[in-house]
């Protein structure tokens, strides 16, 4: 197997806060492959965020990563230097954020915003700049790009915005684009033409792509694999179907239940018992499910199946809801 | 048909007068030239009508900006319009003004629960202020029997006791949402207007909610007018669907029926965008194109004309109406009847 | 658990996490102490002059020197925080009421009443506000409650205003819609659901502005309009010590500045040390 586009080992997160230490992200471990679109797939307080914003070391002051590598290119990304850093971001990966209108600068034009990113991180001269970048408003779909790059961030809608970061992300044709709920609080038509468009540019230029989302319908029509985050850990990784037709741990199981869209009954969709643990507990139990789980087995609250980085699928369950048939798994 | 609406809002509209644009002294001096000039005026919401029966769930979809949010303001009698009729029962809303209509009888009848359950919540007030405030005042409750009444509505709830005392900040996303519907279903109102009531919750949290909202509904006999731009939900939980665009209802009918058979191309739109894993996105409707500006449309042209992938000429010569397409669901396209076949 | 009990907590830990606000809460209380004990505690009286002892240097007996009549001036500086103290807190009180409810309901209504208030604002903006202030003592008259009322007056702006933008933002909140549903008319809403919420955002606001109040008293005593002698005030005692400073008595002058300078020091500390701990976003 080629070396993938993003492996992330062991990576473990803490806050400092006043009311004691947050354990947010605990051994994650997932790979992303070259080409490759991965749903990073949680609810709030899964650490999915987290995770994407270790990974650009952008996380805030209060943070700190106690273990792990995130490797891109032979680079560990945690261990990097800032100017390094510096560099790999916008260069090798790029991220775009779930609010485009404030992740803009409010008072230069969108063209000259893409044009910056170009100057700084993609060998293009002053001159082309303006040109390039109108060919890249073009590329993400904006229709009359001239008038556009002229446009400030408030004149444009938040689809159009959400447009513009993605052209500035890619301006420098990144190999790993980070998108972090890119289309949250946008209409659902319009997160249409931007999933479209993201899932466009990936294969025309063969980068990686991950995608964090709350909505699992969403992430089983555009991912070619899935990892689910509870609570800090990785519970699960499958190729989207084998997921959606097989899931194997408990927490996908029900997270699946509970999403609408499967079934016309809302009676039929199942809810999900408990709560998120306390993750600033001192004593958290191995498998943070283990106290939400129906499934739990006495070994839960010690040990968690490890995680191979490297493998494309991932379970830390003991007691799995049902093996798929021998030979069907590869 | 349905014997006797619980709400009719017939002709319906709320237009926004805008500032002209220039110095009052520039105005002045263009009034003096050229007289007096027409002050630009946003359509919020133009020409709605639609009824809601007694114990149905209506869901009304459409995208941010569409007129969804000042339509039910102007029904939970929060604003005013500019013309059109409200009827709830057999009284008639829209004479009494937005502002006089918190201390008449009809305000304990229409109750509502807002998007972010957080921000509907004075931060100063605990559970229990907040489901008390309309006990009180609406239905001049206090003391014990006030309190009774309070855990009455939690429980119903189901938000523990021992949560009452607590403030907004100190509770979860879903037992604010609990605190709200609380609030809202205390006086037992004949109308509850939900206002996106799960947008801002986990998945398995909206499904709680979800499932406490039909339940309540049975055992208080309310009506619904449910708001959300997530289809999937609507289709659970809504007997029938507006289809709003640009402050026109353009589509109607039994929500299945329109989700599985669209008649307008707004409506069609909006359905191929539902993020669905047995379709591949290739081959689904996208929209294409600027969403016409709200501010004094013409009245003679379809307002989807712009994005529209059917719009041909006549579309831009006169308004389509909404029309009947089927028994009990309508639409508001010239080309509707050459739609999806059933 | 009650809410009082964690309240206190909270601002043990902002006092704790911040020393700062904690040395301004210490000031503080020495200031309000020396207010309420100062004349009953002070080694003499503020008043009698004792031309044998005058123009002393600060000693082990008077601690910060004598006047040129021999006043003590440790005691007249003591003495004189009670009045300054009760100008400051009796004008920032009225502005509070003055501006902080004018610029509720501008903020709330909208629409003439805005225009109204803030067109006031505006016009006392339009004035340097401490000649503003010297104008309204001379004309009304030389005395402590003309004083408080010009330092009302010229902070009026400042009050109007911020509890205009707090009011107006809260008018579109979610919980004021929900307040209407629940019955409740204009006037209600403005009183219990507006006006608490910004009480705490005044209070810190009044905390900042109480330092100028004091300023501001103090220099009209000090140009001679306002407290007049021999009552102990630090204004007039600045004025009073000045024409000695070229002569090399220095601590006429120094010591009541030196109160004077702690004092707004300590209100403008506070101010920041209390926003922290009114702002219930803090609070877990």
């Amino acid at each position: 197997m080629a070396a993938p586009a993003l492996l992330v080992d062991n990576l473990s997160v803490e806050f400092q806060t006043r009311s004691g230490v947050v354990k947010a992200l605990e051994g994650v471990s997932f790979n992303v492959a070259k080409g490759e679109t991965l749903a990073v797939v949680g609810e709030s307080g899964s650490g999915k965020s987290v995770t994407a914003y270790a990974v650009m070391g952008i996380l805030d002051a209060a943070a700190a990563v106690t273990s792990g590598r995130a490797v891109l290119g032979g680079l560990d990304l945690l261990a990097a230097s800032k100017e390094a850093m510096a560099e790999v971001r916008g260069r090798e990966v790029a991220m775009i954020f779930q609010n485009p209108r404030t992740a803009l600068n409010p008072i230069r034009r969108v063209g000259d915003q893409i044009a910056d990113v170009l100057l700084r991180h993609a060998n293009v001269t002053p001159n082309a700049a303006p040109r390039e970048a109108i060919k890249l408003l073009e590329t993400v779909g904006i229709t009359d790009p001239v008038r556009r790059a002229k446009a400030y961030p408030f004149e444009l809608s938040g689809g159009m915005c959400q447009r513009v970061m993605i052209a500035i992300a890619l301006a420098a044709q990144p190999s790993l684009l980070i998108a972090d709920e890119p289309t949250t609080g946008l209409d659902v038509t319009t997160q249409a033409i931007i999933m479209d468009i993201i899932a466009e540019r990936a294969s025309a230029t063969g980068m990686a792509t991950i995608f964090i989302t709350h909505d699992l319908g969403l992430a089983a029509e555009r991912a070619d694999r899935i990892v689910v985050m509870h609570a800090g850990h990785v519970v699960e990784a499958q190729r989207t179907r084998d997921l959606f037709a097989h899931p194997r741990h408990p927490y996908t199981q029900a997270l699946i239940a509970a999403t609408p869209g499967h079934t016309s009954r809302l009676a039929e969709l199942s809810t999900i018992g408990g709560n998120l643990p306390d993750l600033r507990a001192a004593k958290l139990p191995a498998c943070r499910y283990a106290a939400r789980c129906p499934r739990k087995l006495a070994i839960c609250d010690s040990s968690l199946p490890s995680i191979d980085p490297t493998a494309p699928e991932a379970l830390a369950c003991h007691n799995p809801v049902s093996s798929p048939p021998m030979g069907e798994a590869a | 048909m349905k014997p006797e609406p619980l709400l009719d809002v017939a002709e319906l509209s709320k237009r926004y007068a805008l500032q002209p644009s220039g110095s009052p002294i520039a105005r002045a001096i263009r009034r003096l030239r050229h007289g007096p000039e027409a002050v630009p005026k946003l359509h919020a919401v133009d020409d709605v009508s639609f009824t809601i029966g007694r114990g149905e769930t209506v869901g009304l979809v459409g995208e941010s900006g569409c007129g969804k949010s000042t339509l039910v303001r102007l029904i939970a009698r929060l604003i005013d319009g500019n013309e059109g009729s409200i009827r709830l029962g057999a009284s008639e809303l829209t004479h009494i003004p937005a502002k006089r209509f918190a201390s008449v009888d009809e305000r304990v009848k229409i109750q509502m629960v807002f998007q972010d359950a957080g921000e509907s919540i004075n931060p100063r007030y605990t559970a229990s202020d907040a489901i008390s405030d309309p006990l009180r005042r609406l239905r001049g409750l206090s003391g014990d029997a006030l309190r009774s009444k309070v855990e009455e509505a939690a429980t119903r709830c189901g938000l523990p006791l021992e949560l009452l005392s607590r403030y907004p900040h100190q509770l979860s996303g879903g037992q604010r949402a609990r605190v709200g519907i609380a609030r809202a279903i205390a006086v037992e109102p004949e109308l509850l207007i939900l206002d996106e009531p799960t947008a801002a919750l986990d998945v398995s949290v909206q499904v709680v909610i979800l499932q406490l909202l039909e339940k309540l509904k049975v055992e208080l006999g309310m009506s619904y007018l449910f708001v959300s731009h997530d289809l999937n939900v609507v289709r659970l939980l809504c007997d029938r669907v507006l289809v709003m665009y640009l402050g026109k209802i353009v589509e109607s009918g039994p929500a299945r029926e329109v989700f599985a058979n669209p008649a307008h191309p707004y409506t069609r739109a909006l359905v191929d965008a539902v993020p669905d894993a047995k379709r591949p996105p290739s081959g689904r409707v996208r929209l294409s194109g600027e969403i016409a500006s709200p501010i004094d449309p013409d009245p003679n042209t379809c307002r989807f004309v712009g994005r529209c992938p059917k719009a041909e000429s006549l579309c831009r010569q006169a308004m389509p109406r909404l029309q009947p397409v089927r028994p009990g669901h309508q639409a508001a396209c010239h080309f509707s009847s050459s739609g999806p076949q059933t | 658990m009650s809410t009082n009990a964690s309240a206190l907590r909270h601002a043990r830990y902002v006092l704790g996490e911040n020393p700062v606000t904690a040395f301004a809460f210490g000031l503080f209380v020495l200031i309000v102490l020396a207010a309420i004990l100062g004349p009953s505690v002070v080694p003499y009286d503020p008043l009698a002059s004792n031309t044998s002892r005058a123009l002393q240097a600060p000693s082990a007996q008077h601690w910060f020197g004598t006047d040129q009549l021999g006043r003590d001036i440790f005691s007249r500086v003591i003495v004189a925080t009670r009045l300054d103290l009760f100008i400051a807190i009796a004008s920032v009180a009225l502005v509070f009421m003055l501006g902080g409810l004018s610029g509720v309901a501008a903020g709330y209504f909208g629409g003439w009443v805005d225009k109204v208030v803030m067109r006031i604002a505006d016009t006392i903006m339009a004035f340097p506000l401490f000649v503003l202030a010297m104008g309204i003592v001379a004309a009304l008259g030389n005395s402590v409650q003309n004083i408080i009322l010009a330092t009302a007056i010229v902070n009026f702006p400042l009050y109007a205003r911020v509890a205009r933008s707090e009011a107006n933002i809260r008018r579109e909140a979610g919980y004021i819609e929900a307040a209407r549903l629940s019955g409740n008319g204009d006037a209600r809403i403005v009183l219990t659901q507006i006006l608490p919420n910004i009480i705490p955002i005044l209070v810190v606001q009044m905390s900042l502005t109480m330092g100028y109040a004091i300023l501001n008293a103090a220099g009209l005593s000090f140009i001679g309009l306002g407290v007049r002698p021999p009552t102990p005030e630090w204004g007039i005692m600045v004025a009073e010590g000045a024409a000695f400073m070229v002569s090399g008595e220095w601590w006429i002058a120094f010591f009541p500045g030196l109160a004077l300078m702690l004092a707004v020091f300590c209100f403008n500390l506070l101010g920041d040390g209390l926003r922290d701990i009114v702002d219930p976003r803090r609070r877990t």
